[in-house]
């Protein structure tokens, strides 16, 4: 799915790049969809650095959602030890959750199949419980940020400029994964996914590489977690909970496994399930399973494959 | 170059190699016979690592092989074409040769010139090859890698008349051009144009070697240990 070109993304991009466009020509949009949109696109980076190793690597982590805790959670304790300055933040969120997946993943990838889905997410439930018992920064209640994380003294990521900003960086990890996948560290990684056994007689390392795709994705992902908290002023221990993994999954599979702009769609279609239908019934869930079995067993290449000729 | 000295070796408990001796020197190529189940693949498989040595020495330029992780091995030279092709079936051709590349001599052009079937054929994805096209393309893969030793292990099996011959003559070319080959196959009237030496394995056990000319000469031989 890789090679089903450059249209549907750059068509992604635009729509989500019409919200500031429309705004600046003075369009009233009202609060729900720009609301909406920069959650989609925070959850899309996230979704998107999981498509590296889920498919492209084949790797199903189960446990995601620990490294946008981590990157959340490294906002929420720099601010409370006033450091809101991004360019510490942010390496110091990518550095944790590098550091996090270096270790768990060194674990993790001496398993296959079930038991990797069960460690990875064990690492991330204990990422959950260290979260919610961190009294100081509001145990399970969760804590309030006093203040944005500013980009070198500007407020690019206050109410304001997030939009915008967010989906900045969403195009940077977009390009940067879309470098990776077709580099031949990328290759090698599809490769593992295949035949790890004959990528080995080749003389290429699988651990290696896919302990490297973890910690890249990982890294990758908090900065998700650090846009998320900065979006909604607030961390959660729930950012790390296991049902954040699955949703992330459920937004890769959805929108096109490995094609990784499907993660925008994939994306999309979840958070407007949960606020859309939301608003429409409690009881929306009975429409958006089904929806999703739907999904899975007709749409062979996800959202991002329909109408594209699968090779 | 390649020694295996008394190897032993096996699947869990169950043993199927007990005294394999065989060597392979720089440029010259070595044919493994024997009828299925013999172990062959087994030895091929016990060389690079993928299955653990139970007994015996394996060396690699007089260094001993114990131990050393499989991709280390494929690094240290030793390119495997195994059976059944096992090209990578959603990668493209030219991402096949590039995915495990290593620099040298054999890159994606001068593999593409060996076999102008896989430069015709470059954005194909692994599976959409004919079994021919995928058995050249695991060839071009593990000469990617540059090795200085090239094992196939029944690299035509299943092939076209016609496409096996092309196999055969690309793997004379790379016999002309240096390249030290242990082949694996069944075809015995081409292994014996191409082969220098040959090695029979009998349950595990070898139990003939000696020049392709004198395995040519042994009808008693071929008729015990191979039924032709």
């Amino acid at each position: 799915m890789r090679r089903s070109g450059l249209l549907l993304p750059l068509v992604l991009f635009g729509v989500l790049a019409l919200v500031p466009g429309l705004r600046a020509a003075g369009v009233p949009l009202g609060g729900f969809w720009p609301l909406l949109l920069e959650r989609v696109i925070v959850f899309a980076i996230a979704a998107m650095s999981l498509d590296l190793i889920l498919g492209i690597g084949g790797l199903v982590s189960f446990g995601h959602a620990a490294p946008l805790a981590i990157g959340a959670y490294t906002v929420a304790i720099l601010n409370e030890a006033n450091v809101t300055e991004a360019a510490l933040v942010v390496p110091c969120a990518m550095v944790a959750a590098g550091v996090f997946a270096l270790l768990t993943g060194a674990v993790a990838l001496r398993t296959r199949g079930i038991n990797f889905i069960m460690i990875t997410l064990a690492f991330a439930q204990m990422v959950f419980f260290a979260v919610s018992s961190l009294a100081d920064y509001g145990g399970e209640d969760g804590y309030t940020l006093f203040s944005r994380t500013r980009v070198l003294g500007h407020d690019w990521l206050g109410a304001n400029n997030f939009y915008v900003s967010a989906l900045v960086v969403l195009f940077g990890v977009w390009l940067l994964l879309r470098m990776i996948s077709l580099s031949r560290f990328g290759r090698a990684l599809a490769a593992c996914r295949q035949n790890r056994v004959r990528v080995r007689a080749l003389g290429l390392d699988p651990f290696a590489i896919e302990l490297v795709a973890m910690v890249i994705a990982a890294m990758i992902c908090a900065v998700a977690g650090v846009l998320m908290a900065n979006e909604a002023e607030f961390v959660s221990p729930a950012y790390g909970g296991w049902q954040r993994s699955g949703d992330l999954m459920v937004m890769v599979i959805l929108g096109g496994i490995g094609s990784l702009h499907g993660a925008i769609l994939g994306a999309f279609v979840v958070v407007l399930a949960e606020e859309g239908l939301g608003r429409l019934t409690q009881h929306w869930p009975l429409i958006y399973g089904p929806g999703l079995i739907l999904a899975v067993l007709y749409l062979r290449g996800g959202l991002a494959g329909i109408g594209v000729r699968r090779g | 170059m390649l020694v295996l000295d008394h190897v032993q070796g096996g699947y869990g408990e169950t043993r199927v190699l007990f005294d394999v001796s065989l060597s392979v020197g720089a440029g010259e190529v070595v044919a493994l016979l024997g009828r299925n189940g013999m172990g062959k693949t087994t030895t091929v498989r016990t060389i690079m690592g993928l299955q653990p040595r139970q007994g015996g020495r394996i060396s690699l330029d007089g260094g001993d092989l114990l131990g050393v992780a499989p991709f280390h091995i494929a690094r240290r030279g030793i390119g495997l074409v195994p059976e059944g092709r096992q090209v990578f079936p959603t990668l493209s051709v030219e991402e096949n040769l590039v995915a495990t590349a290593r620099p040298g001599v054999w890159d994606v052009a001068s593999i593409k010139a060996l076999f102008p079937r896989l430069a015709e054929r470059r954005r194909h994805l692994g599976r959409q090859l004919s079994g021919g096209e995928q058995q050249m393309l695991a060839i071009g893969r593990a000469l990617a890698t540059n090795p200085r030793l090239l094992i196939l292990d029944e690299a035509t099996e299943g092939l076209a008349p016609l496409i096996r011959a092309e196999i055969w003559a690309c793997l004379g070319r790379l016999k002309a051009s240096g390249m030290a080959i242990l082949v694996i196959d069944k075809n015995l009237d081409a292994i014996l144009r191409l082969a220098d030496r040959c090695v029979v394995l009998e349950k595990g056990v070898t139990v003939w070697a000696g020049t392709a000319l004198e395995l040519g000469a042994a009808p008693e031989v071929r008729e015990r240990y191979l039924h032709i």
